[in-house]
């Protein structure tokens, strides 16, 4: 006969192990409910079982990718055309970096690839894209630092329709989601777009630092509040950090997870993969 | 969920009281809901195992179970534990030397290059003579970054664009603030990652080379539970002297605060609070220990 209760002492590890990985106290609550469930429910009779279950159950919270399996998220065969992107998040996170990493993807795929520097307020940061741009063997339509950005949004649309470009990618600046001006702004940089092409922009991505805590489920809150959130990528997890608030985020908000940033350099962007995530929560 | 956590300790201290005994076992589901509220803030797992341990003691030693308002006593109880953790003896920065050198260093994105343009900033009221330095050699832009915010400030930048070794545009650095008789040097250097062995090295390196009087460690407080693996590997490798939290005019609790003092106790010396180069503030550990309890 097979236990049916998990013992407390198991219950605790994988406390610990989730509140470590920042899934944070409400959604690792609701993971041990649904452990406790299943547990009752089918009859566990070893451990080996119990982490089976426990990775389901955790992968389980991860919305699905609605675009149905596919293998390749960088493929973008079946895409309207233009596509525009465009990348939204709070300061730091690494939104340029990932627009630089994605053009590298996509351009490497053959497709047409124009970005649009739209963040005019953080010092150099026209030029850090630029040399992205440069890097990766983009075109990047800027209007300078100080400019209006819905302006350079509307324009790199314009630009890129006119260069025949496949995917347009808008980097906006860093914004902490407390800060009202500039969370309406995302707004209208949506609008003025919109005026242009009106099933622009057909992604937004936020993107989340992978070390971030229970913030960004706020984060995510507030900027859903402002625009429909597409997909996250969540970066930076080529070091410690788990980046475990995102279960709970995408659980809440089903937005899939796309992609996940793994260093600095334009390859150390990978499709994110549900079951390799859980594995390295649990990872010893 | 932790805007009342007075009310709750209240309600649940409350509900002890019916109980009639003061034990560490009816203490205990009211202890639970502090160290969740501490892990919701960011607090570190074992940091808030460890505080919560602490709080336990002081409340059964104050009598908070006879108390007429036992959730504000609590309450009470915790900001002061929190408030003495995070704080100790005030310690200012040192910049002894000519010139006094300050070297920056943390994560990616974690406000470095920001924080080091306000310090110019703030220094330069002062009537000090800075060189800003640009050892960030690999980030796309980030010398021109920094060059923006000298001017901003009008404030001198030292850099090399051509040079791939920040130890010795460092090394340079300190000549050429010797010949224009700056007072303070502040070399602002690349995002890192305690794992990254190479990066880590570097850093180091350039520590050695021109022996900082001060090191600061610079922290976004939206950090997680990472925090302390990371402060503790800068501590090991740099022996930092203070740490930096920045991006507090959002809304993160920002538990890695108390984390971090916890594993490495080494001051908070400074925050960040904006953008802009004014937006730097001197740290109160009263007021963090506020904000970290979510009053
Ligand atoms: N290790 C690591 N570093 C990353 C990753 N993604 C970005 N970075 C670094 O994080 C820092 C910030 O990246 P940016 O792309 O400038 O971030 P951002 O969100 O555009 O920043 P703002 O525009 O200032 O809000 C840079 O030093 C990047 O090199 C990643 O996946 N891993
Ligand atoms: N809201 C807010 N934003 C900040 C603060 N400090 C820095 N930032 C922003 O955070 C982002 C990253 O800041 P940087 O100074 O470039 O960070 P860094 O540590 O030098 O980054 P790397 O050099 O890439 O490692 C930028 O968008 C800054 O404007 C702050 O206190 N509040
Ligand atoms: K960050
Ligand atoms: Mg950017
Ligand atoms: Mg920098």
């Amino acid at each position: 006969i097979g236990k049916s209760k998990v013992d407390d002492e198991i219950l605790d590890e994988l406390e610990e192990i989730l509140i470590s990985s920042d899934v944070g106290v409400e959604t690792t609550v609701k993971i041990i409910r649904r452990i406790e469930a299943r547990v009752e429910r089918d009859k566990y009779t070893n451990v080996d079982e119990l982490d089976r279950i426990l990775r389901e159950e955790t992968a389980a919270l991860l919305a699905e990718n609605n675009s149905q399996d596919v293998k390749d998220s960088f493929e973008t065969d079946n895409l309207p055309k233009p596509y525009v992107l465009m990348v939204v998040g709070v300061n730091g996170v690494g939104k340029t970096t990932t627009i630089g990493k994605l053009a590298h993807q996509f351009q490497k795929r053959g497709k047409k690839v124009v970005l649009g520097a739209a963040d005019t307020f953080r010092a150099a940061a026209v030029d850090q894209l630029k040399l992205w741009g440069q890097r990766v063997g983009v075109p990047v339509i800027e209007h300078g630092m100080n400019t209006d950005p819905s302006s350079v949004a509307f324009d790199a649309v314009k630009k890129g329709m006119e260069m025949n470009a496949d995917i347009i990618i808008i980097d906006t600046a860093g914004r902490l989601h407390t800060k009202v001006n500039l969370m309406n702004e995302l707004g209208k940089i949506k609008r003025v777009v919109q005026k242009f092409l009106p099933d622009a922009p057909h992604e937004v991505m936020m993107v989340l630092d992978g070390s971030t805590g229970q913030n960004a489920v706020i984060q995510a809150r507030e900027f859903t509040k402002v625009t429909e959130i597409d997909s996250l990528t969540i970066t930076k997890l080529d070091g410690t950090a788990k980046g475990g608030v995102v279960i709970g985020i995408s659980d809440e908000f089903k937005i899939p997870v796309k992609y996940i940033g793994v260093g600095e350099q334009m390859d150390d962007l990978q499709v994110f993969n549900k079951m390799e995530f859980v594995d390295s929560l649990f990872k010893k | 969920m932790f805007e009342n956590l007075s009310d709750k300790l209240n309600k649940a201290v409350k509900t002890l009281k019916g109980q009639g005994r003061i034990s560490d076992i009816n203490i205990a589901s009211t202890i639970k809901e502090v160290r969740r509220a501490l892990m919701d803030a960011d607090v570190n797992y074992k940091v808030a195992k460890d505080v919560t341990d602490r709080v336990r003691e002081k409340a059964i030693d104050r009598k908070v179970m006879i108390a007429v308002e036992p959730g504000q006593l609590f309450v009470k109880i915790i900001q002061e534990e929190l408030t003495e953790l995070m704080g100790g003896q005030a310690q200012s920065i040192n910049l002894k030397g000519s010139p006094a050198i300050v070297l920056i260093a943390g994560l990616q994105g974690s406000g470095k290059t920001t924080f080091s343009g306000k310090f110019a900033n703030y220094l330069k009221k002062q009537g000090r003579q800075i060189l800003l330095v640009a050892c960030d050699i690999y980030r796309p832009a980030a010398i021109t970054q920094l060059q923006v915010l000298g001017e901003q400030i009008g404030v001198d930048v030292y850099a090399e664009p051509e040079n791939k070794d920040a130890v010795s545009i460092a090394q340079n650095a300190i000549a050429h603030a010797k010949s224009k008789g700056k007072n303070i040097v502040i070399i602002d250097t690349a995002g890192r990652l305690a794992v990254d062995e190479v990066m880590m090295k570097e850093v180091e390196n350039i520590k050695k080379a021109v022996t900082p009087s001060e090191i600061l460690f610079v922290v976004d407080s939206m950090t997680g539970q990472d925090a302390v693996n990371t402060a503790k590997t800068f501590n090991e490798r740099l022996d930092f002297d203070g740490v930096v939290l920045t991006k507090l005019d959002g809304d993160a609790r920002g538990g890695a605060a108390l984390s971090i003092k916890n594993v490495v106790n080494k001051p908070i010396k400074f925050i960040s609070t904006g953008e802009k180069m004014e937006a730097l503030d001197v740290f109160y550990p009263d007021r963090m220990a506020s904000r970290i309890l979510g009053m």
